[in-house]
């Protein structure tokens, strides 16, 4: 069965909620149904019909032509697959349970959003705070897997719970702020104090840094079993880091301005 | 005794009676595969018997650097206990013994099943609040740290109730020399068999007991109807042309594999023919009532 094909008609007047297209709630609905369901984020009402040509096929694979406009797209899926082709709004993946979401443009801020499993990949960048807390929230991403082939804004893997977030490209500033647990590995550059206030957890600095935070220990240079278990884990995602992750690291504990129980790997030198 | 004759060996018409265990597997890792078996071997050190051992163990087989979880050298070591709680206990003291304290080393699950032990989350501890605990998808993994680095240690691993100890083959000989002979290559075809151990020194056993003794105290003695010595003395089970007896015994994680590693072993001791080898092979029992498996030498003969 081919996949279920979302078709973008023109480009929408305004920003969408497209969190109800997601496999499980499209499972077994007739085109018509579909088209009905509502996206509107403001008192404008707009229906997937209004946005989208539809071609129905397997709910379990779907496929939505992306625009830096819609957002949310799937929020909280527990399964299946969705392929995003272009861009996404905010919040892409938030909450995600499981299954597989590819986004192949660009996707905004809060992309991954406190996700609990299933997997990720944005092909682009991606915006401010991926798999970071809305306000209020205690915990960001709490597993799964979030990959993103390009760039990262600032606080990359806010307050990180469990899980794993893999940038090939750089990051912005205060990556793996205050991280609970979790890995967060970054292949490029990043921007000034990354772990800041981290508790636990691992951060891969692979690429460097430039500003590290001034509170955390350096516990010298190490070839650890936990980074070739580490690279085995990433092998299928990302082949280029897993290969870079099995050399020896220098190892930095903090951030001391709390736990300290967390750790940074940065290249030797 | 009814007996078959194959390749010019004697064949006993009688059957292995074995045992219900508890089983467990883990994978040992260390920078060298020279170093991953001293691991495994020091781990299964003292661990030939249930009667005094607390466990039976020992080496299944080396891993290639692929099959490992960390892409090093590995060993995967079989550990077998007659109650869960034994087995959890011999265990977490002969990893944090012998495992914990070998340079390089990592350990692993070995046995994917729904019921676990605990191995990591017992041996964590010893990280006096320094250990760490990561989560790659499904795997829960311990990094304590140790004076060359950092220890690691799968959380749990899995625990079987259906395996099965005991299983064993009785090699007679006319010396002792040719006994040890069939024995070896017998020993040497059981290890290519998967999830198997032989828990005795070299995989062989040269004294076989019998349930009880005239003795208060002591749960077995020695199995003297296969006494070559006391062939003259009174009941024996031996044919006047055998001067040595050796036992294998045989561990494995389901009935099927103790099977494949008798007849494995039954087919090698056979072709390595009577002259230089064995002159009969038999089977130790106990009348068949107290172990619920029975292998059936004449069915597993090649």
């Amino acid at each position: 069965m081919s996949a279920l094909t979302f078709s973008l008609r023109e480009a929408p007047s305004q920003r969408l909620d497209l969190s109800p297209l997601v496999p499980e709630r499209l499972a077994g609905l007739s085109a018509t149904e579909i088209a009905k369901i509502e996206l509107q984020t403001t008192r404008e009402r707009v229906c997937v019909g209004n946005v989208f040509s539809l071609r129905m096929g397997d709910a379990g694979e779907m496929r939505i032509d992306g625009h830096e406009r819609f957002d949310r797209i799937g929020c909280a899926m527990a399964s299946g697959e969705i392929h995003v082709e272009g861009d996404a709004g905010i919040q892409a993946g938030r909450l995600m349970r499981g299954g597989r979401l590819t986004i192949a443009g660009n996707a905004g801020p809060w992309a991954g959003s406190g996700m609990k499993g299933g997997t990720l990949e944005i092909k682009g960048d991606a915006g401010d705070r991926i798999g970071g807390p809305l306000a209020g929230e205690m915990a960001g991403m709490r597993g799964g897997v979030l990959i993103v082939r390009g760039n990262a804004g600032a606080r990359a893997g806010d307050r990180l719970r469990r899980g794993m977030i893999v940038i090939e490209g750089n990051a912005g500033d205060h990556a793996g702020s205050r991280m609970i647990a979790g890995t967060l590995i970054v292949g490029g550059n990043v921007g000034t104090l990354p772990g800041y206030l981290m508790a636990r957890g691992s951060i891969v600095l692979a690429g460097g840094h430039e500003v590290l935070t001034p509170t955390f220990a350096d516990c010298g240079v190490h070839d650890l079993v936990a980074s070739a278990l580490m690279a085995q884990y990433v092998q299928p995602y990302s082949g280029e880091l897993a290969t870079r992750l099995r050399q020896p690291w220098r190892r930095l504990l903090g951030d001391m301005a709390v736990i300290g129980k967390g750790e940074i790997f940065c290249p030797p030198a | 005794m009814q007996q078959l004759t194959v390749n010019g060996i004697r064949i006993d018409d009688t059957f292995a009676e074995a045992f219900g265990m508890r089983a467990t597997a883990l994978v040992i890792t260390a920078d060298s595969a020279a170093w991953a078996q001293q691991a495994a071997t020091t781990m299964t050190g003292f661990a030939t018997s249930v009667i005094a051992c607390g466990c039976e163990g020992g080496i299944d087989r080396e891993l290639s650097p692929g099959e490992t979880p960390d892409g090093r050298p590995g060993v995967r070591v079989l550990l077998f206990a007659v109650s869960t709680a034994e087995l959890q206990k011999q265990l977490q003291n002969r990893v944090g013994q012998c495992v914990l304290t070998s340079p390089g080393s990592a350990c692993y699950a070995g046995l994917d099943a729904d019921e676990r032990l605990k191995l990591g989350n017992t041996i964590r501890f010893f990280g006096d609040g320094w250990q760490v605990a990561k989560r790659y998808g499904t795997k829960r993994y311990w990094r304590v740290p140790v004076m060359d680095g950092e220890f690691i240690c799968e959380a749990t691993t899995g625990l079987t109730k259906g395996a099965v100890g005991g299983g064993n083959i009785i090699l007679m000989g006319a010396s002792r020399q040719s006994t040890l002979a069939a024995a070896e290559v017998a020993v040497a075809a059981i290890h290519a068999v998967p999830d198997v151990i032989m828990p005795f020194p070299g995989g062989i056993a040269r004294s076989g007991s019998k349930v009880g003794s005239k003795y208060k105290g002591a749960i077995a003695s020695t199995n003297d109807a296969y006494c070559p010595t006391l062939k003259g003395a009174g009941t024996t089970e031996l044919d006047s042309d055998i001067a040595s007896v050796l036992e294998i015994v045989i561990d494995g994680l389901t009935p099927e594999a103790v099977g494949n590693a008798m007849r494995a072993g039954l087919a090698a001791a056979l072709d390595f023919g009577p002259e230089r080898g064995a002159l009969r092979v038999g089977a130790g029992n106990y009348g068949g009532k107290l172990g619920p498996h029975h292998y059936h030498l004449k069915e597993l003969l090649p």
